[in-house]
């Protein structure tokens, strides 16, 4: 695919007729108007989205090209969800839609329209731990804890899919979040011990 | 990334349509590979057309055979209870490929359609054929540990990544495209299609195509094996892997399918094996013959000679746990 030819039509052509329009009213005031073209191109290149996060509706605007991740984090501030590798080979955006573990990261919020997200955030019930994340501080199953969040939203999916039903299991169904530290003996201790807990989760 | 035009149609037809209006038009669907080849830059579509809402998820199965409708997720196919019963081998390879949060998003058609890892692919500061044509072939003379032995070119020694291709094309499926004027149907080892002296065409897409259906014939295979082998135990791409399906009646072989994946450029069957092993018994003896047989015509370029040895190793086993050896 040849970069270098990639069309960008729809804001030239924005920045063009606002230019023509900005120079017939007021030509005095050019020198100012390619940042206000940008301003309004980017208002136009926004798309409405409604979405419910954590059990709270949203509805926003976002760019096409924001990922779920970025928006999660950026937008919404909702900075417990981590952005590791940004290329879907790392799982520490592992986030929640409707129900499923997906990568965040190679998601793009508006293709979340009308979704249900849940993130690491949404859990706990107030001050009440979530049972896998209880687990987690349990069996130390974390070192620096960056991959944490990704580690415990896949952990939960794991053990809600039926697929925590042995260590070997624990790790083909985990294999998708990678912890650097190495904490992964205690990773799969933890979810271990949530299956056997037999609690809902 | 570029920012681009999204759009969602609500049938094929609008679909194609937005598709072959636009020069640079991309579907997309799970996005897990298109998503990242655009944040690389090496894709840049001005227009993304959303086909999550076409109906295109379906999976449906008769006496003639399966057919998977392009959305079907990848998580939803291996789990899917007629495939796990008929068709296990393409549940394995599925369940072999990515990882479970992938799996999520990936569809059927979207993992058919994945471009290559090649590391020189995806680094648009370096030379290309498949992203720029013309520009040469880094991986020749370079790093070309992942590269193929089968069906190379000059211009281009990429892998097909898929696991769930292998599978598919041991299992003779077939690729249905809806396209603006005509719908067509391809065999799988039709559609994906080897470098030659078009290295950025992976496959036979035309213009405003869009794969609606996957379709697996039914078969009375009573034997399966899907092996990979990669540098970990999970969640990498293939350095080898092969898919076996048979049919046998005591000890005898009546009729065998076998692909190899991480060797090509699209899976590659291993036609002359299937016949020479058609009729004969099931034993070390016959798989070894095989196996030397299976790799006839692997060339390696330095880095990648040790697939062939493994190759070997990997079509040897396939067999044999199939058999049950």
């Amino acid at each position: 695919m040849d970069t270098s030819q990639h069309n960008n039509s729809r804001r030239n052509f924005l920045k063009k007729t606002t230019a023509l329009a900005t120079l017939a009213i007021a030509g005095q005031v050019i020198a100012k108007a390619g940042e206000k073209d940008e301003q309004i191109a980017a208002l136009f290149e926004k798309m409405p989205l409604q979405l419910e996060v954590n059990g709270k509706p949203y509805q926003l605007s976002v760019e096409p090209r924001t990922s779920l991740l970025d928006f999660l984090r950026e937008t919404l501030k909702l900075t417990g969800t981590k952005k590791g590798c940004d290329h879907g080979q790392c799982g520490a955006c592992t986030v929640h839609v409707d129900g499923r573990r997906i990568n965040a990261c190679l998601s793009l919020a508006i293709m979340n329209n009308g979704k249900k997200i849940t993130t690491i955030e949404g859990i706990a019930k107030g001050n009440q731990l979530h049972p896998m994340q209880e687990a987690f501080i349990k069996h130390d199953g974390f070192q620096c804890g960056y991959c944490t969040p990704g580690q415990i939203m896949s952990a939960i999916a794991c053990v809600k899919e039926g697929n925590a039903g042995s260590p070997e299991q624990i790790r083909e169904c985990m294999s998708g979040n990678i912890c650097r530290c190495g904490a992964y003996p205690n990773i799969v201790d933890a979810i271990m011990d949530v299956k056997k807990g037999g609690q809902v989760i | 990334m570029i920012n681009f035009e999204y759009i969602k149609p609500n049938s094929i037809k609008a679909a194609v349509k937005a598709h072959t209006k636009e020069k640079s038009a991309s579907f997309i669907a799970g996005g897990t590979n298109l998503v990242d080849l655009m944040k690389k830059g090496v894709e840049s579509p001005t227009r993304l057309i959303d086909i999550n809402g076409l109906p295109l998820k379906q999976i449906s199965s008769d006496n003639e055979g399966i057919r998977i409708g392009a959305l079907s997720l990848n998580s939803d196919l291996a789990e899917h209870e007629t495939v796990k019963e008929k068709y296990p081998l393409l549940s394995m390879a599925l369940l072999a490929g990515a990882s479970p949060q992938l799996r999520n998003m990936a569809t059927v058609g979207g993992n058919i359609l994945q471009r290559t890892r090649c590391l020189y692919f995806y680094d648009a500061t370096l030379p290309c054929n498949k992203r720029n044509p013309g520009s040469g072939c880094a991986a020749i003379g370079g790093y070309n540990r992942m590269h193929a032995i089968f069906g190379t070119s000059n211009q281009c020694i990429a892998v097909h990544p898929s696991d769930m291709c292998v599978a598919l094309s041991a299992l003779d499926a077939s690729v249905t495209l809806n396209g603006a004027k005509t719908n067509r149907t391809l065999t799988l080892q039709q559609f994906l299609r080897l470098p030659g002296d078009e290295p950025e065409l992976d496959n036979q897409l035309q213009k405003g195509e869009l794969i609606t259906e996957v379709s697996v014939p039914s078969n009375d295979f009573n034997k399966y094996h899907y092996v990979k082998i990669r540098d970990r135990a999970s969640y990498a791409f293939a350095l080898v892997s092969v898919a076996v399906a048979m049919q046998t009646n005591g000890k005898t072989i009546q009729k065998i399918q076998l692909a190899m994946g991480g060797v090509a450029h699209q899976p590659w069957r291993l036609t002359a094996v299937e016949k020479m092993l058609a009729g004969k018994q099931m034993n070390r003896e016959n798989f070894e013959i095989a196996a030397t047989l299976a790799m006839e015509g692997a060339r390696g370029f330095g880095q990648n000679n040790f697939k062939i040895k493994m190759g070997k190793a990997a079509v040897l086993e396939a067999l044999l746990k199939a058999a049950g050896i």
